[in-house]
């Protein structure tokens, strides 16, 4: 509060069809145009920011009390922020957490992160709700040209995401007597699914995300994990070219999970949508037709494999979204193939869904041992 | 899986009278049930004991009793319904324990009754200490260092040499934590614990390690039968563990948790729901150490609980409906989400707004009781607020709970000195957060603070935000975007006046967001709003796409549950909703106590759930501009807004608000009595204590003292002295000048008698009279009252009905008056008329089917008495008499006097309905707890002198029943000198034998005392009482119930001898 009599930044939160919220400035002033989205987690937030799904991308958050716990050096889920710009209604000055660090507002900075606080983000979000998922800027400084600004907005896009997100280098994660090896293909891949692999006594290799069957035959691994990413997934034409190769050429047992759920599909001749204004939150409720129940899931994602595109010859649909019953998961004919759209590893999110890597490590182990 | 089809005709047991700890969540619980088992096309029985209630209305179930509950009981309603199935996770604890109690006789197997909702080994695995603990060792989650004992030997020995001190003691199956507490050495340990074990039903205490001071977080989690597991909400308790969660003001949904705190805590709640197999609701409650990631397991609740209908608030999600759905086989991916209408039950619900829970606790009627919180909970009631910030819901939740304040801040606290107010952070009891908010005040640092109380220094943070604002306001010049800025922390526009002596540069009106359950994700229709300060208004958008051009109707309800104003103006407000219903309007409600049925958002057209102040509801009135509203069913809360809204031209439909103030204002009512030749007890008023004790000589003691509007005798006393004035005087002028008199009238010990009656100003309808056993000064609420009156002559029933008339006629009564009369030597006097809706309607409403509430709402619409139908005057009497006695919850308050006066001390009440008046209070003894069935010992009899006539004929009745009297000395003089035997015992602080170690020979069954001066915890009859009430025995404080009661157990009447009433057949 006190912040707020002292230090006023106006911001403004511009959307393509002209659609102005006022609001103040935190982290950095400037001005960012990116794709608006927001997320219903109500914990998290710094997972949020840090995951590179969201690359692009304006974040929302509906839950108006952010920065509650502050922000540490633990919970990220990559080296650095990646959204474009950050909304919430409420950030919090003055955090109370055992681990907390740092304010929201000194982690933005630091980030170079353009966020806005102060607005009615429940409008936002049924805007978007209700218009589908739209462009748009946020800004410290009142546009003199507004239309020139808009149609900067309109003629936004998400380009090259996965190359700006994954690392240009293999790195290897090892722990003490590893159970099975496994390529972690790095499409903008989470912490949480490394720490996820390891914990399960898994020896992970992050491989770009160009890498080639080639390249992963020379480290002989027991498994590949395909990560999460941002971006339409269309785009990424080589990925879904080597990933053929791999699916076709080798005998892996493949993970997929979120933008790597949606690769494979691709790779296999698959379908993929826009969604309206796509899944994101913590509770997101999946029905799972093997277990034949429903388990809470995090999600983050845009775009969603086409159901009826999976084809008998491909595999079954094995995961539905209770709620739109879009497809959340794919098992393969290939043997020991399976992918799902949503986020196992969680962080932020419930941890309902971590079965699916000790599948993955069973599936692992049994190949191992017949190889 | 779909409905079974083995489940036809169930059987739904509520949870009894409302005491501390089982309030009117089971009634909105119980409803919900109802509702849904109706839905679909099951058969419903239902029992419960309380009239009060909603669920207990013919139209809720098949079959309804409200009889007492006990297994006798519930084993003849078994036998004659013989229901196939028994819900038992609805009725509270009590439901359960009866049900629990019933399958393990093996009586349900036998006569082919299913368990719906719980089977007995997960609620022991829930409930008993030892096979908690051992459950959760065995799926590895971490259990606070404890054990289980049965005698206080033991438990001292383990204190001293196994834990150390502080200690936990948690009595086994007791409600709301009943006996509990934290003792710090072996002293308060034996007294502790020897409480403990005496007041669990298996004498059966937990000792445990103390982890005060942890954060208490809490999960409401559902399942079904196919495993599908959801957590509801997540509920942080302001309060840290230490303070029971129902004292606690709890925010939701838990906001100093990181997401890997939140979900380890999640992920067990799960686990532990899925380990126990409770298929329905269950709430978990951890304690989290506030500087790591280590927690335990405090407690499991597999239930429906006061915790579930916070969360169904909180959250638009609804547990109980769904939790029965659940028992009778549906799975949650194939019940749809009602807020929706397209998603399903099966997910979690996400909010976008902050809800905070305030407990309403009985301290201004029990101004000697202990304050202090601890394990044992002592609220009655609580309200909630919902917000965007944090700073707005607290200051809602603190409008809302009627302590009279706009702000936190306290008035009784500025008197005290920084180092006071630093002191008094050390106690722990209901006025801590308004302490912290005036140590935040005074600048004493945050760490301090939490260093003494342990509340997260988030919410400190927060609290100082508004002690800010309140600077800034009082600071310069009152800007556009200061003014927003207070608005958002939840000032209202007279504070903001107050505050910063300036108008508002602009005036914000209120928009109003909706509940959803999802964040707007998706597209809802929940017609349940709260406000905030945006530009986009919700609630405006929703009343224009539905516009039917239908009649807008605006109804207040009642608050938070506090003594004196329970769940009955509950019942009237649902009534009157459904009334305007039927007739075709709209009607749209504002209330703010999570627990009620009024605020289950299918109820009304559209809910607001705001606090009841002028300004709060007339945000409201700005957004639906109301064709009329209706007070008359709210209690005092509701009727207090007439003034306001009359003088805003709001129209009032029924009474006016001239006619309201003319029946509160003593001198007009006066005029308007001598008007109608009606007499009442001579009174006078005074607003200053000179002028009070004056008054009161020249009407000669004793006289009944109370301020003018007031419910359920708050704060009213009868005086026999000038000391008793000076001592009421001052406590009711602490908080500042008087704004209307005190009354002081001349007290008649007298037959009391009641009556409501609907008046459309011409016409008027009494649908029965009711008479009081005890005489006059025992308040009305804590009477036993008979329905039809049993001693009455045809002469003075037909002068009831005269001026009850007359009454209704000269104050132009539209609608609901309720009045008071005392039966004198001879002469009828009125003491005193309501003209609203009293706690009494619903159970007479129910024992004379005449429906009170909509008769009148449908005559506040215009309707008149002869088009729907109903002659002028008295309805014929019921077959049945029916016997209403109330219940305390003494047990709970330490150092609460039980005395009886005319300040009402109950917080619930039984029916007991039958043919004759003897089974009929039979059944309401039984039902209100009184064991009839006790080995004979002793009655001991301590009366004050103008009563001591009367304890002769009583002692000798006591006597003729079997048992042996004992007396202090001068009851024992005056029984002897009339050739009654009794034992004579010494005072509480005398020597033995005395009246404090007779209550540990277990000699004692009854007590009967009544003294002049009560109150004070110092005064050796209050010491004696409360003794009493300690050891469970049954304590009688009016000589007119001692007698009701001995003539029960004269009475050959057993359980064999009283039939079990379908209230359907009435």
């Amino acid at each position: 509060m006190e912040k707020a009599y002292k230090d006023i930044r106006p911001a403004y939160l511009i959307l393509a069809d002209g659609t102005v919220f006022k609001g103040r400035n935190m982290g950095v002033a400037g001005t960012t145009i990116g794709e608006v989205v927001f997320t219903t987690g109500m914990t998290g937030y710094q997972e949020t920011l840090t995951d590179p799904s969201y690359y692009g991308q304006l974040v929302t958050q509906t839950f108006p009390l952010i920065g509650n716990y502050g922000v540490n050096s633990e919970d990220k889920e990559s080296s650095r922020v990646w959204v474009s710009g950050y909304i919430v209604r409420e950030v919090c000055f003055e955090p109370s957490n055992f681990r907390s660090e740092k304010t929201m507002e000194q982690y933005l900075e630091e980030n170079e992160i353009i966020g806005i606080y102060d607005i009615d983000t429940r409008a936002l979000t049924k805007k978007i709700r209700e218009t589908g998922v739209m462009n748009g800027a946020i800004t410290t400084e009142w546009p003199e040209d507004m239309d020139a600004l808009l149609k900067e907005i309109k003629a936004f896009s998400i380009k090259d995401a996965v190359a700006s997100v994954s690392y240009d280098e293999p790195m290897t994660f090892t722990i003490d007597e590893p159970v099975c090896k496994v390529v972690l293909m790095d499409y903008g891949y989470k912490k949480n699914i490394l720490r996820s692999l390891n914990q399960r006594g898994c020896e992970v290799i992050v491989m770009p995300h160009d890498t080639t069957l080639e390249q992963i035959r020379k480290i002989d691994p027991d498994g590949i994990m395909l990560s999460n990413g941002p971006g339409d997934p269309e785009e990424n034409k080589e990925i879904i070219a080597n990933l053929k190769e791999i699916l076709d050429e080798s005998e892996y047992p493949v993970l997929g999970i979120c933008l790597g759920h949606q690769l494979m599909a691709l790779a296999y001749g698959a379908k993929t949508e826009k969604l309206k204004f796509g899944h994101r939150g913590g509770n997101q409720p999946v029905f799972d037709l093997n277990k034949n129940r429903i388990f809470v899931t995090t999600q983050n994602h845009g775009y969603a494999v086409v159901s009826d595109s999976i084809t008998e010859d491909i595999g079954r649909v094995s995961h539905y979204n209770a709620n739109d019953k879009s497809c959340e998961g794919v098992i393969y004919n290939r043997p020991a193939t399976f992918t799902v759209q949503f986020h196992p590893e969680a962080c932020a999110g419930p941890h309902d869904t971590q079965y699916l890597f000790d599948n993955f490590v069973s599936n692992m182990i049994k190949y191992k041992g017949e190889k | 899986m779909p409905l079974r089809n083995d489940v036809k005709k169930v059987l739904v047991i509520g949870s009894g009278p409302i005491i501390i700890g089982q309030a009117a969540e089971f009634d909105y619980a119980g409803t919900q049930v109802c509702r849904a088992l109706k839905q679909e096309g099951l058969e419903v029985v239902l029992v419960n004991s309380n009239p009060a209630t909603i669920m207990t209305d013919k139209t809720m179930a098949d079959r309804v009793y409200i009889e007492p509950l006990n297994i006798p009981v519930l084993k003849k309603i078994i036998k004659k319904e013989k229901p196939d199935s028994i819900l038992s996770t609805m009725g509270g604890q009590m439901g359960l324990t009866l049900s629990m109690q019933l399958a393990k006789e093996g009586f349900l197997e036998q006569e082919g009754v299913k368990l719906l909702g719980a089977n007995p080994e997960t609620i022991d695995k829930a409930e008993d200490r030892e096979l908690f603990k051992e459950m959760l060792i065995k799926i590895g989650e971490p259990v606070i260092e404890s054990d289980v004992f049965y005698d206080i030997e033991s438990v001292v020995n383990y204190a001293n040499n196994v834990l150390g001190y502080p200690v936990i003691v948690r009595p086994a199956f007791t409600l709301g934590g009943t006996g509990g507490g934290i003792a710090y050495n072996e002293e308060q340990l034996r007294e502790i614990g020897g409480d403990g074990l005496r007041l669990s039903p298996i004498t059966q205490v937990l000792i445990e390690r103390c982890v005060s001071g942890w954060k208490e977080i809490e999960f409401e989690v559902m399942r079904d039968s196919k495993n599908n597991t959801i957590t509801v909400c997540s509920m942080e308790n302001v309060d840290p563990v230490g303070v029971h969660t129902g004292d606690s003001i709890v925010v939701a949904p838990a906001v100093t948790l990181a997401d890997k705190e939140y979900q380890m805590l999640r992920s067990a709640a799960i686990k532990i729901i899925q380990e126990l197999g409770v298929e329905g609701g269950c709430n978990v409650q951890f304690a989290l150490e506030p500087n790591s990631f280590e927690y335990v397991v405090i407690e499991v609740n597999p239930r429906v609980s006061r915790s579930s209908a916070l969360a169904s608030k909180a959250t638009g999600y609804p547990i109980a409906k769904i939790a029965s759905k659940i028992a009778i086989g549906y799975t949650l991916d194939e019940i749809l989400n009602s807020v929706t209408g397209t998603t399903y039950a099966c997910f979690e619900p996400t909010i976008d707004y902050i809800v905070v829970k305030f407990p309403k606790w009985p301290f201004d009627k029990f101004v000697y009781a202990k304050r202090t919180l601890g394990t044992q909970m002592k609220a009655t009631g609580e309200v909630m607020a919902i917000g965007s910030f944090f700073e707005q819901a607290m200051m809602k939740a603190v409008r809302s709970i009627e302590l009279g304040l706009d702000t936190l801040n306290l008035p009784k606290l500025k008197g005290c000195s920084a180092l006071e107010i630093e002191e008094k952070l050390h106690n722990c009891d209901d006025e801590r957060i308004f302490v912290v908010y005036e140590a935040l005040k005074r600048g004493v640092p945050i760490d301090n603070i939490y260093n003494i109380t342990k509340i997260d220094k988030w919410f400190l943070y927060k609290l100082k935000n508004l002690v800010q604002m309140e600077k800034y306001l009082m600071m310069s010049d009152l800007t556009p975007e200061k003014y927003k800025d207070a608005k958002d922390l939840g000032f209202l526009d007279s504070t903001i006046k107050r505050l910063s002596g300036q108008e508002p540069p602009i005036k914000l009106p209120a928009s109003y967001k909706m509940v959803d359950t999802c964040a707007a994700e998706f597209e809802a229709q929940t017609p349940y709003f709260y406000s905030t300060y945006d530009e986009d208004n919700e609630a405006k958008e929703f009343i224009e796409k539905n516009d039917q051009g239908k009649k807008k109707i605006l109804v207040f309800g009642s608050g938070p549950i506090r003594i004196g104003q329970g769940i009955e103006f509950d019942y009237c407000s649902v009534h009157c909703i459904n009334s305007i219903r039927e007739a075709g309007h709209e009607a749209i409600i504002i209330n703010n106590n999570p627990e009620t049925v009024s605020t289950d958002f299918d109820i009304s057209d559209r809910l607001y759930f705001e606090p009841l102040t002028p300004e709060d509801v007339d945000h409201v009135i700005e957004t639906e501009k109301p064709d009329g509203c209706i007070v008359q069913f709210g209690g005092q809360t509701a009727i207090k807004l007439i003034k306001y809204l009359s003088k805003k031209g709001v129209k009032i439909l029924g009474t006016s608000a001239d006619d309201t103030d003319a029946a509160e204002d003593r001198d007009r009512f006066d005029h308007i009595l001598e008007q109608c030749g009606i007499p009442r007890a001579e009174g006078k008023f005074a607003f200053h204590t000179n002028e009070a004790v004056r008054e009161a000589e020249e009407l000669g003691y004793p006289v009944l003292l109370r301020p003018s509007y007031v419910l359920g005798g708050q704060n009213m006393i009868i005086a026999y002295s000038a000391d008793d004035v000076i001592e009421y005087m001052d406590i009711i002028t602490a908080n500042g000048e008087l704004e209307n008199p005190v009354l002081i009238d001349k007290y008649l010990m007298g037959t009391e008698i009641e009556v409501d009656a609907v008046c459309d100003g011409e016409d008027f309808l009494i649908p029965g009279i009711m008479e009081h056993i005890e005489r006059a000064g025992v308040h009305s609420g804590d009477s036993i009252s008979v329905y039809p009156p049993q001693s009455l002559s045809k002469d003075i029933i037909d002068q009831i009905i005269d001026y009850t008339g007359k009454l209704a006629k000269a104050l132009h009564v539209v609608g609901m008056i309720n009045i008071q009369y005392v039966y004198y030597k001879g002469v009828l006097y009125v003491i005193e008329v309501n003209p609203r809706s009293s706690r009494t309607v619903p159970y007479i409403s129910k024992v004379t089917n005449v429906p009170i509430v909509n008769i009148a709402t449908n005559v506040m619409l215009g309707k008149t008495l002869k088009e729907m139908g109903y002659d002028s005057g008295l309805v014929p009497n019921a077959d049945y008499v029916a016997v209403k006695v109330p219940v305390f919850s003494f047990s709970k308050l330490t150092d609460a006097d039980s005395l009886l006066g005319p300040e009402m001390k109950s917080t619930g009440e039984v029916l007991g309905i039958d043919d004759t008046f003897e089974q009929a209070l039979y059944k309401g003894l039984m039902g209100a707890g009184y064991d009839l069935n006790r080995v004979d010992e002793g009655v001991l009899i301590t009366v004050k002198d103008a009563d001591k006539d009367d304890a002769v004929p009583l002692a000798k009745k006591f006597i003729r029943a079997g048992y042996k009297i004992y007396a202090t000395k001068g009851t024992h003089e005056h029984l002897a000198a009339n050739g009654v035997d009794s034992v004579m015992l010494n005072k509480f602080n005398e020597p033995e034998p005395n009246t404090n170690k007779i209550f540990d020979t277990g000699k004692i069954d009854f007590v009967v005392s009544t003294s002049k001066i009560g109150r004070d915890p110092a005064v050796q009859s209050v010491q004696m009482r409360r003794k009493a009430i300690e050891r469970s025995i049954i304590t009688l404080t009016s000589v007119d119930t001692a007698n009701a009661l001995v003539n029960c157990l004269l009475s050959d009447i057993n359980l064999d001898k009283v039939h079990m009433v379908d209230i359907t057949k009435i």
